[in-house]
Protein backbone atom coordinates (compact mmCIF):
# COMPACT_ATOMS: atom_id res chain seq x y z
CA UNK A 1 0.00 0.00 0.00
CA UNK A 2 1.38 3.74 -1.08
CA UNK A 3 0.31 5.99 2.17
CA UNK A 4 1.46 9.54 1.16
CA UNK A 5 1.54 12.49 3.59
CA UNK A 6 1.08 15.74 2.49
CA UNK A 7 2.81 18.05 4.94
CA UNK A 8 5.66 17.85 7.47
CA UNK A 9 4.72 19.69 10.83
CA UNK A 10 3.67 18.42 13.76
CA UNK A 11 0.35 15.83 12.61
CA UNK A 12 2.52 14.65 9.28
CA UNK A 13 5.86 13.88 10.92
CA UNK A 14 3.98 12.25 14.04
CA UNK A 15 1.74 10.36 11.74
CA UNK A 16 4.53 9.19 9.10
CA UNK A 17 6.76 8.23 12.42
CA UNK A 18 3.61 6.69 14.40
CA UNK A 19 3.39 4.41 10.32
CA UNK A 20 6.74 3.68 10.35
CA UNK A 21 6.81 1.81 13.54
CA UNK A 22 3.69 -0.06 13.33
CA UNK A 23 4.21 -0.77 9.77
CA UNK A 24 8.16 -1.81 10.35
CA UNK A 25 8.09 -5.27 8.63
CA UNK A 26 5.28 -4.47 6.13
CA UNK A 27 7.96 -1.42 4.70
CA UNK A 28 10.63 -3.92 4.67
CA UNK A 29 8.94 -6.50 2.69
CA UNK A 30 7.65 -3.64 0.39
CA UNK A 31 3.94 -4.09 1.33
CA UNK A 32 3.56 -0.47 2.68
CA UNK A 33 5.58 2.42 1.55
CA UNK A 34 5.20 5.61 3.33
CA UNK A 35 6.48 8.87 1.56
CA UNK A 36 6.32 12.46 2.87
CA UNK A 37 6.13 15.42 1.08
CA UNK A 38 7.08 18.78 2.90
CA UNK A 39 7.72 22.72 1.24
CA UNK A 40 10.36 22.62 3.86
CA UNK A 41 13.73 20.80 5.54
CA UNK A 42 13.23 22.47 8.69
CA UNK A 43 10.84 21.51 11.45
CA UNK A 44 9.20 24.02 13.22
CA UNK A 45 8.11 24.25 16.78
CA UNK A 46 5.48 26.83 16.64
CA UNK A 47 4.34 27.08 20.31
CA UNK A 48 7.94 29.00 20.45
CA UNK A 49 6.68 31.69 18.80
CA UNK A 50 5.12 33.19 21.40
CA UNK A 51 8.40 32.90 24.10
CA UNK A 52 10.29 34.50 21.13
CA UNK A 53 7.93 37.66 20.97
CA UNK A 54 8.63 38.21 24.58
CA UNK A 55 12.34 37.47 24.18
CA UNK A 56 12.06 34.39 26.11
CA UNK A 57 13.50 31.49 23.45
CA UNK A 58 15.73 32.46 20.88
CA UNK A 59 15.27 31.24 16.93
CA UNK A 60 17.11 28.81 16.75
CA UNK A 61 15.66 26.57 19.47
CA UNK A 62 12.64 26.37 17.42
CA UNK A 63 14.12 24.30 14.58
CA UNK A 64 15.20 20.81 14.15
CA UNK A 65 16.26 19.41 10.56
CA UNK A 66 13.20 17.89 9.74
CA UNK A 67 14.93 14.40 8.23
CA UNK A 68 16.39 14.20 11.67
CA UNK A 69 12.77 13.46 13.13
CA UNK A 70 11.60 10.66 10.85
CA UNK A 71 12.29 7.35 11.09
CA UNK A 72 14.33 5.27 8.77
CA UNK A 73 12.17 4.25 5.79
CA UNK A 74 10.31 7.16 5.38
CA UNK A 75 10.56 8.44 2.36
CA UNK A 76 11.47 12.31 2.75
CA UNK A 77 10.99 15.02 0.29
CA UNK A 78 11.11 18.69 0.11
CA UNK A 79 8.61 19.17 -2.79
CA UNK A 80 5.32 20.98 -2.21
CA UNK A 81 2.36 19.22 -3.69
CA UNK A 82 0.85 21.95 -6.60
CA UNK A 83 -2.01 20.02 -7.65
CA UNK A 84 -4.17 17.40 -6.32
CA UNK A 85 -5.41 15.07 -8.67
CA UNK A 86 -8.04 12.92 -6.22
CA UNK A 87 -9.78 11.14 -8.82
CA UNK A 88 -6.99 9.46 -10.47
CA UNK A 89 -4.90 8.66 -6.77
CA UNK A 90 -2.24 10.92 -7.60
CA UNK A 91 -0.50 14.79 -6.82
CA UNK A 92 2.01 16.96 -8.66
CA UNK A 93 4.23 18.61 -7.16
CA UNK A 94 6.50 22.03 -7.45
CA UNK A 95 9.55 20.36 -9.44
CA UNK A 96 6.81 18.96 -11.78
CA UNK A 97 6.91 14.92 -10.29
CA UNK A 98 3.89 13.09 -9.57
CA UNK A 99 3.31 10.91 -6.43
CA UNK A 100 0.37 8.15 -6.26
CA UNK A 101 -0.93 7.04 -3.61
CA UNK A 102 -3.47 4.11 -1.97
CA UNK A 103 -4.26 6.05 0.91
CA UNK A 104 -3.19 10.17 1.40
CA UNK A 105 -3.44 11.92 4.28
CA UNK A 106 -3.10 15.93 3.60
CA UNK A 107 -1.67 17.51 6.69
CA UNK A 108 -0.84 21.21 5.36
CA UNK A 109 -1.64 23.24 8.43
CA UNK A 110 -2.93 27.06 8.35
CA UNK A 111 -1.26 30.18 8.02
CA UNK A 112 -1.98 33.56 8.91
CA UNK A 113 -4.27 36.28 7.21
CA UNK A 114 -3.67 39.76 8.49
CA UNK A 115 -4.51 41.30 4.96
CA UNK A 116 -7.82 40.07 5.28
CA UNK A 117 -8.87 43.37 7.66
CA UNK A 118 -7.50 46.66 6.07
CA UNK A 119 -4.65 48.53 7.80
CA UNK A 120 -3.76 45.40 9.72
CA UNK A 121 -0.11 44.25 7.94
CA UNK A 122 1.02 47.91 7.91
CA UNK A 123 0.04 48.92 11.69
CA UNK A 124 0.03 46.28 13.93
CA UNK A 125 2.08 43.63 15.34
CA UNK A 126 1.97 39.97 15.80
CA UNK A 127 3.72 36.56 16.38
CA UNK A 128 3.25 33.75 14.27
CA UNK A 129 5.73 33.42 11.97
CA UNK A 130 9.67 33.99 13.42
CA UNK A 131 10.34 37.12 11.66
CA UNK A 132 6.95 38.83 12.72
CA UNK A 133 7.68 37.44 16.42
CA UNK A 134 11.64 38.79 15.85
CA UNK A 135 9.63 42.12 14.62
CA UNK A 136 7.29 42.10 17.74
CA UNK A 137 10.08 41.72 20.18
CA UNK A 138 12.28 44.80 18.85
CA UNK A 139 8.86 47.12 18.99
CA UNK A 140 8.59 45.91 22.80
CA UNK A 141 11.96 46.60 23.61
CA UNK A 142 11.75 50.41 22.43
CA UNK A 143 8.33 50.71 23.66
CA UNK A 144 8.63 53.10 26.53
CA UNK A 145 4.95 53.73 27.60
CA UNK A 146 1.82 54.26 26.43
CA UNK A 147 -1.75 51.75 25.28
CA UNK A 148 -0.78 48.63 23.91
CA UNK A 149 -3.44 46.86 22.56
CA UNK A 150 -4.00 43.10 22.11
CA UNK A 151 -7.02 42.29 19.37
CA UNK A 152 -8.42 38.69 17.84
CA UNK A 153 -9.33 37.39 14.87
CA UNK A 154 -11.35 34.64 14.07
CA UNK A 155 -10.70 32.13 12.80
CA UNK A 156 -6.96 31.66 14.91
CA UNK A 157 -4.50 29.17 15.23
CA UNK A 158 -4.11 28.20 19.27
CA UNK A 159 -7.27 29.28 20.84
CA UNK A 160 -5.05 30.01 24.38
CA UNK A 161 -2.67 32.72 22.48
CA UNK A 162 -4.66 36.02 23.00
CA UNK A 163 -4.51 35.34 26.68
CA UNK A 164 -1.27 34.06 26.72
CA UNK A 165 0.14 37.04 25.13
CA UNK A 166 -1.57 39.34 26.99
CA UNK A 167 -0.49 38.00 30.76
CA UNK A 168 3.02 37.48 29.31
CA UNK A 169 3.18 41.48 28.18
CA UNK A 170 1.92 42.32 31.83
CA UNK A 171 4.63 40.48 33.53
CA UNK A 172 7.15 41.63 30.69
CA UNK A 173 6.30 45.52 31.05
CA UNK A 174 6.43 45.09 34.76
CA UNK A 175 9.90 43.58 34.55
CA UNK A 176 10.85 46.47 33.09
CA UNK A 177 9.39 48.43 35.44
CA UNK A 178 7.01 49.88 32.82
CA UNK A 179 3.65 48.37 34.98
CA UNK A 180 2.78 52.28 35.41
CA UNK A 181 3.15 53.51 32.04
CA UNK A 182 1.87 50.58 29.71
CA UNK A 183 -1.94 50.11 30.11
CA UNK A 184 -2.72 46.90 28.51
CA UNK A 185 -6.26 46.66 26.23
CA UNK A 186 -7.33 43.31 25.62
CA UNK A 187 -10.33 42.73 22.73
CA UNK A 188 -12.16 39.89 22.11
CA UNK A 189 -14.72 38.85 19.45
CA UNK A 190 -17.60 37.20 21.64
CA UNK A 191 -18.88 38.73 24.83
CA UNK A 192 -16.56 37.13 27.30
CA UNK A 193 -12.88 37.53 27.73
CA UNK A 194 -12.67 33.37 26.46
CA UNK A 195 -14.56 31.22 23.97
CA UNK A 196 -14.41 28.68 26.76
CA UNK A 197 -16.39 29.78 29.36
CA UNK A 198 -14.62 28.34 32.48
CA UNK A 199 -11.19 29.77 31.10
CA UNK A 200 -13.32 33.19 30.86
CA UNK A 201 -14.03 32.38 34.52
CA UNK A 202 -10.84 32.68 36.06
CA UNK A 203 -9.11 35.07 33.23
CA UNK A 204 -11.29 37.58 33.64
CA UNK A 205 -10.82 38.65 37.47
CA UNK A 206 -7.18 37.99 36.72
CA UNK A 207 -7.35 40.68 34.47
CA UNK A 208 -9.19 43.05 36.67
CA UNK A 209 -6.56 41.94 39.68
CA UNK A 210 -3.69 43.17 37.08
CA UNK A 211 -5.23 46.25 35.92
CA UNK A 212 -5.85 44.77 32.19
CA UNK A 213 -8.83 46.63 30.64
CA UNK A 214 -10.75 44.22 28.20
CA UNK A 215 -13.58 44.90 25.35
CA UNK A 216 -15.80 41.99 24.49
CA UNK A 217 -18.25 41.69 21.65
CA UNK A 218 -14.89 43.50 19.36
CA UNK A 219 -14.61 41.91 15.76
CA UNK A 220 -11.68 43.88 14.26
CA UNK A 221 -12.92 45.88 11.53
CA UNK A 222 -10.31 47.91 9.74
CA UNK A 223 -7.34 49.51 11.52
CA UNK A 224 -6.60 53.13 11.18
CA UNK A 225 -2.98 54.02 11.17
CA UNK A 226 -2.65 57.02 10.28
CA UNK A 227 -4.62 58.23 13.87
CA UNK A 228 -3.86 55.23 15.50
CA UNK A 229 -7.40 53.62 16.06
CA UNK A 230 -8.82 50.34 15.99
CA UNK A 231 -12.48 49.58 14.69
CA UNK A 232 -14.97 47.13 15.53
CA UNK A 233 -17.82 45.80 13.44
CA UNK A 234 -19.96 46.50 16.21
CA UNK A 235 -18.97 49.98 16.14
CA UNK A 236 -16.24 50.93 18.85
CA UNK A 237 -13.21 52.78 18.26
CA UNK A 238 -10.05 52.31 20.62
CA UNK A 239 -7.25 54.20 20.77
CA UNK A 240 -3.61 52.45 20.35
CA UNK A 241 0.32 53.71 20.91
CA UNK A 242 1.16 49.86 19.99
CA UNK A 243 -1.26 47.52 18.24
CA UNK A 244 -0.45 43.61 18.67
CA UNK A 245 -3.15 40.87 17.09
CA UNK A 246 -3.88 37.20 16.93
CA UNK A 247 -4.21 37.50 13.12
CA UNK A 248 -7.59 35.75 11.54
CA UNK A 249 -5.80 32.53 10.10
CA UNK A 250 -6.72 30.92 6.52
CA UNK A 251 -5.94 27.04 5.47
CA UNK A 252 -3.16 26.91 2.77
CA UNK A 253 -3.70 28.11 -0.62
CA UNK A 254 -2.82 24.99 -2.75
CA UNK A 255 -6.28 23.65 -0.74
CA UNK A 256 -7.97 26.97 -2.04
CA UNK A 257 -6.73 27.04 -5.27
CA UNK A 258 -6.97 22.91 -5.72
CA UNK A 259 -11.01 23.58 -4.49
CA UNK A 260 -10.47 21.24 -2.19
CA UNK A 261 -12.15 23.94 0.78
CA UNK A 262 -13.35 27.25 1.14
CA UNK A 263 -10.67 29.06 3.13
CA UNK A 264 -8.26 26.26 3.08
CA UNK A 265 -10.52 23.98 4.86
CA UNK A 266 -11.06 20.42 3.87
CA UNK A 267 -14.16 19.37 4.94
CA UNK A 268 -13.63 16.53 6.76
CA UNK A 269 -15.51 13.78 8.76
CA UNK A 270 -15.29 14.35 12.51
CA UNK A 271 -14.86 10.96 13.77
CA UNK A 272 -13.45 9.01 10.88
CA UNK A 273 -11.19 12.07 9.72
CA UNK A 274 -11.59 11.19 5.91
CA UNK A 275 -11.95 13.78 3.39
CA UNK A 276 -16.07 14.26 2.52
CA UNK A 277 -16.83 12.22 -0.50
CA UNK A 278 -13.35 10.21 -0.40
CA UNK A 279 -12.43 7.10 1.58
CA UNK A 280 -8.74 7.10 0.89
CA UNK A 281 -8.20 10.78 1.89
CA UNK A 282 -7.72 11.69 5.13
CA UNK A 283 -7.41 15.25 6.88
CA UNK A 284 -5.11 15.68 9.72
CA UNK A 285 -4.74 19.07 12.14
CA UNK A 286 -5.22 22.64 10.90
CA UNK A 287 -6.28 21.15 7.79
CA UNK A 288 -9.89 20.27 8.64
CA UNK A 289 -13.14 22.31 9.00
CA UNK A 290 -14.00 20.18 11.83
CA UNK A 291 -14.87 23.21 14.49
CA UNK A 292 -12.34 22.59 17.11
CA UNK A 293 -9.46 24.46 18.11
CA UNK A 294 -6.41 24.60 15.75
CA UNK A 295 -4.00 23.54 18.09
CA UNK A 296 -0.67 21.11 18.32
CA UNK A 297 -2.15 18.42 20.46
CA UNK A 298 -5.59 18.19 18.01
CA UNK A 299 -3.28 17.29 14.81
CA UNK A 300 -1.23 15.15 18.03
CA UNK A 301 -4.09 13.16 18.59
CA UNK A 302 -5.55 12.87 15.35
CA UNK A 303 -2.46 12.01 13.79
CA UNK A 304 -2.36 9.10 16.62
CA UNK A 305 -5.70 8.06 15.34
CA UNK A 306 -4.62 7.90 11.95
CA UNK A 307 -1.80 6.05 12.66
CA UNK A 308 -3.37 3.20 14.08
CA UNK A 309 -6.25 2.94 11.57
CA UNK A 310 -4.03 3.24 8.48
CA UNK A 311 -2.02 0.84 9.64
CA UNK A 312 -4.89 -1.46 10.39
CA UNK A 313 -6.34 -0.59 6.97
CA UNK A 314 -2.58 -2.08 5.43
CA UNK A 315 -2.96 -5.06 8.26
CA UNK A 316 -6.73 -6.11 7.99
CA UNK A 317 -8.08 -3.80 5.21
CA UNK A 318 -10.19 -1.66 8.01
CA UNK A 319 -9.77 1.32 10.29
CA UNK A 320 -10.03 0.24 14.17
CA UNK A 321 -10.70 4.01 15.74
CA UNK A 322 -12.73 6.81 15.74
CA UNK A 323 -11.14 10.53 16.94
CA UNK A 324 -13.44 11.41 19.96
CA UNK A 325 -12.56 15.26 19.54
CA UNK A 326 -10.06 15.36 22.40
CA UNK A 327 -7.78 18.31 22.69
CA UNK A 328 -5.01 19.11 25.39
CA UNK A 329 -3.85 22.94 25.74
CA UNK A 330 -1.44 24.46 28.13
CA UNK A 331 -2.21 28.36 29.11
CA UNK A 332 0.44 30.23 30.28
CA UNK A 333 -0.90 32.81 32.47
CA UNK A 334 2.56 35.23 32.49
CA UNK A 335 6.02 34.10 33.18
CA UNK A 336 5.99 31.91 35.46
CA UNK A 337 2.38 30.73 36.28
CA UNK A 338 0.11 28.39 34.03
CA UNK A 339 -2.68 26.14 33.55
CA UNK A 340 -4.19 23.44 31.19
CA UNK A 341 -7.92 22.90 29.59
CA UNK A 342 -8.59 19.16 28.26
CA UNK A 343 -11.92 18.21 26.54
CA UNK A 344 -13.14 16.23 23.53
CA UNK A 345 -16.64 16.20 21.79
CA UNK A 346 -18.65 15.26 24.62
CA UNK A 347 -16.76 17.01 28.09
CA UNK A 348 -16.40 20.17 28.50
CA UNK A 349 -12.78 21.57 29.82
CA UNK A 350 -12.43 22.73 33.81
CA UNK A 351 -9.21 24.67 33.67
CA UNK A 352 -8.04 24.76 37.73
CA UNK A 353 -5.92 28.34 39.17
CA UNK A 354 -2.63 28.50 37.64
CA UNK A 355 0.05 27.34 39.48
CA UNK A 356 4.05 27.31 38.67
CA UNK A 357 4.52 23.31 38.82
CA UNK A 358 2.52 23.47 35.17
CA UNK A 359 4.24 26.37 34.21
CA UNK A 360 7.34 24.53 34.42
CA UNK A 361 5.58 21.10 32.96
CA UNK A 362 5.09 23.69 29.83
CA UNK A 363 8.70 25.18 30.06
CA UNK A 364 9.72 20.67 29.93
CA UNK A 365 7.21 20.32 27.00
CA UNK A 366 9.38 23.10 25.32
CA UNK A 367 11.99 20.84 25.18
CA UNK A 368 9.71 17.11 24.96
CA UNK A 369 8.00 18.15 22.07
CA UNK A 370 11.31 17.19 19.70
CA UNK A 371 9.97 13.62 21.21
CA UNK A 372 6.53 13.89 20.57
CA UNK A 373 7.19 14.73 16.98
CA UNK A 374 9.16 11.61 16.78
CA UNK A 375 5.79 9.92 17.75
CA UNK A 376 7.44 8.82 21.44
CA UNK A 377 5.65 10.73 23.36
CA UNK B 1 -29.19 35.35 -4.38
CA UNK B 2 -29.79 34.57 -0.91
CA UNK B 3 -29.11 31.23 0.85
CA UNK B 4 -29.46 28.96 3.54
CA UNK B 5 -26.11 27.51 4.99
CA UNK B 6 -25.40 25.38 7.98
CA UNK B 7 -23.28 25.50 10.46
CA UNK B 8 -22.45 22.68 12.10
CA UNK B 9 -21.11 23.46 15.79
CA UNK B 10 -22.16 20.33 16.91
CA UNK B 11 -19.28 19.02 20.10
CA UNK B 12 -17.70 22.13 19.42
CA UNK B 13 -16.72 23.66 22.97
CA UNK B 14 -13.09 25.27 21.50
CA UNK B 15 -13.76 27.79 19.43
CA UNK B 16 -17.25 27.10 20.23
CA UNK B 17 -20.67 27.30 17.99
CA UNK B 18 -20.60 31.43 18.23
CA UNK B 19 -16.85 31.38 16.92
CA UNK B 20 -17.65 29.20 13.50
CA UNK B 21 -21.05 31.72 13.50
CA UNK B 22 -18.77 34.56 13.22
CA UNK B 23 -16.56 32.60 10.62
CA UNK B 24 -19.36 31.72 8.34
CA UNK B 25 -20.69 35.26 8.02
CA UNK B 26 -17.42 36.75 6.93
CA UNK B 27 -17.94 34.14 4.08
CA UNK B 28 -21.70 34.92 3.64
CA UNK B 29 -23.79 37.48 1.46
CA UNK B 30 -26.16 40.07 2.78
CA UNK B 31 -29.91 38.18 3.19
CA UNK B 32 -28.43 35.07 3.59
CA UNK B 33 -29.53 32.57 6.38
CA UNK B 34 -27.40 30.58 8.74
CA UNK B 35 -28.76 27.74 10.87
CA UNK B 36 -26.15 26.67 13.57
CA UNK B 37 -26.28 23.19 14.92
CA UNK B 38 -25.08 23.21 18.62
CA UNK B 39 -24.89 20.78 21.39
CA UNK B 40 -24.18 23.45 24.05
CA UNK B 41 -27.09 25.26 25.40
CA UNK B 42 -25.08 28.30 25.84
CA UNK B 43 -25.40 28.84 22.38
CA UNK B 44 -28.96 29.73 22.66
CA UNK B 45 -27.84 32.72 25.09
CA UNK B 46 -24.69 33.71 23.47
CA UNK B 47 -25.79 33.60 19.84
CA UNK B 48 -29.00 35.80 20.02
CA UNK B 49 -26.87 38.48 22.44
CA UNK B 50 -24.20 38.75 19.37
CA UNK B 51 -26.33 38.85 16.81
CA UNK B 52 -27.95 41.58 18.29
CA UNK B 53 -24.94 43.19 19.34
CA UNK B 54 -23.77 43.32 16.04
CA UNK B 55 -26.63 44.48 14.32
CA UNK B 56 -27.69 40.79 12.34
CA UNK B 57 -31.02 39.45 12.34
CA UNK B 58 -31.75 36.73 14.88
CA UNK B 59 -34.92 34.51 13.78
CA UNK B 60 -35.45 31.69 15.36
CA UNK B 61 -34.78 28.84 18.18
CA UNK B 62 -35.62 25.12 18.66
CA UNK B 63 -34.47 22.31 20.58
CA UNK B 64 -34.69 18.70 19.32
CA UNK B 65 -32.83 15.76 20.77
CA UNK B 66 -30.83 17.70 22.04
CA UNK B 67 -29.35 19.82 19.26
CA UNK B 68 -30.34 23.38 19.34
CA UNK B 69 -30.94 25.33 16.19
CA UNK B 70 -30.46 29.08 15.90
CA UNK B 71 -31.54 30.72 12.83
CA UNK B 72 -29.93 33.94 11.95
CA UNK B 73 -29.66 36.95 8.79
CA UNK B 74 -26.66 38.48 7.76
CA UNK B 75 -27.79 42.37 7.85
CA UNK B 76 -24.66 44.29 7.17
Amino acid sequence: MKILIVGGGMGGTILANNLARRLTNELKTGKARITMLSASDKHMYQPGLLYLAVGRMTPDELYRDQASLLEPGINFHVDPVEEFQLDNNRVKTKSGKTHEYDVMVIATGSRMFPEGVPGMVENAETFYTEETALKMFKRLQAFEGGKVVVTVGVPHKCPMAPLEIVFMLHDYFKDRGLADKVQLHYTYPIGRVHTLENVAKWAAPEMDRLGIKYETFFNIKEVDGANKILRSEEGVEIKYDLLITIPTHKGMEVVEKNGLGQNGWIPTNRTKLNMEGRSNVFICGDTTNIPISKAGSTAHFEADVLGENIAAMVKMGTPVREYDGKVFCFVEAGKDRATYAMFDYQNPPDPKAPTKAVHWFKMAYNKLYWVSARGLL
Amino acid sequence: MAEKKIVDGRGSFCPGPLMELIVALKSSQIGDELEVLSTDKGSANDIPEWVHKVGHEYISTTEEGGVWHITVRKKK
